[in-house]
């Protein structure tokens, strides 16, 4: 496997983690207070939905020129990676709010309690599941494609998903509750290098532009990026009083 | 709200998000390297320096908007 194929299945297995684990948070919500059966069928349709949007979209993709793919994945998947990263230092330095697992079950429980049941299958629990499983899964199906698309790769890009889904559905079963332990902000932090750092590598090159170094160029350009947005989150919160007043960022090593 | 407005905001808010002027930025900065391709310049350059101002401004301004609330 090359560097960048690692990179791919790396970012891929991260983004998705992320996903699952919000995902698994609404699915234990509905499933505990109203229907296993019927979230779990909802979860399962939103699943392969998004399986089938990844199957038609990835061959239509790669057979694009390879240039005209780079530019235009590689600019998409730039800003949709900025969109994370900036989130990422903005939860870091305090700015925004964390993403806290245990307060969204505890929503999604209260709203679940509150609708009137009726006996066997649940419309309710099958709609919020899919809802909340197509929605979180959306963006790692758009990670999926373009990033897999840039290298031709992806099979290996949804291989990287779906070990990602299995390991949050796994943990998520063993330990019945929210994965509010989970460090979803470093996570996130680390998707938006990656997507940001590939984003530019690749628009770069399908714009026209040489690498010096080609594909060592991602070597450089990583770190690189890594080290100015941690100097971001610093200078943010020395900068920023009601930063540095707000609650720490537990769980999140960035 | 129509079916295809709602579809076209929906779009809009997963792929350029909060900040407008970022996705703007990388277009500009595209067009940038792609038009110094074409000369004997360097153009690799030119996208991460783009990255860089263009998070450090999206920032400033959240920043900004934040300390304001």
């Amino acid at each position: 496997m090359s560097g960048a194929e690692l990179g791919l299945a790396v970012s891929v297995f991260l983004a998705c983690t992320v996903e699952a684990v919000e995902a698994l948070t609404i699915v234990l919500a509905v499933g505990t207070t109203r229907s296993w059966s019927s979230a779990l069928a909802g979860a399962g349709a939103a699943a392969a939905l998004l399986a089938v949007l990844v199957a038609a979209l990835g061959p239509g993709l790669t057979s694009l020129p390879i240039n005209v793919l780079r530019v235009g994945v590689g600019g998409l998947l730039l800003v949709f990676g900025l969109q994370w990263l900036r989130k990422a230092i903005l939860r870091a330095a305090g700015l925004k709010a964390l993403h806290d697992e245990d307060a969204a079950f505890a929503q999604e429980t209260e709203a679940a309690r509150g609708v009137a049941r009726a006996a066997g299958f649940d419309p309710y629990s099958f709609t919020v599941a899919l809802k909340g499983v197509l929605l979180e899964g959306l963006e790692v199906a758009f990670i999926v494609l373009t990033f897999g698309a840039n290298q031709h790769r992806v099979g290996l890009a949804a291989l990287a998903a779906g070990l990602a889904i299995l390991l949050v559905a796994t943990a998520g079963i063993a330990i019945r509750a929210p994965l509010a332990r989970a460090p979803e902000n470093t996570m996130k932090f680390a998707v938006g290098i990656m997507l940001s750092s590939f984003g530019t590598f690749w628009g770069a090159e399908g714009a026209g532009a040489s690498w010096p170094g080609n594909d060592a160029a991602l070597l450089v350009i990583i770190p690189v990026l890594l080290a100015i947005s941690l100097a971001f989150v610093a200078l943010i919160r020395r900068a920023s009083p009601l930063a540095s007043s707000r609650a720490p960022v537990t769980g999140s090593g960035a | 709200m129509s079916a295809v407005t709602a579809v076209g905001r929906g779009v809009w808010d997963f792929v350029v998000g909060d900040d407008w002027r970022v996705a703007l930025g990388v277009v500009f900065a595209l067009a940038a390297t792609a038009l110094i391709a074409t000369s004997t310049v360097a153009a690799w350059w030119v996208l991460p320096l783009a990255v860089v101002a263009l998070l450090a401004d999206s920032l400033r301004r959240a920043a900004r908007a934040g300390q304001r609330r």
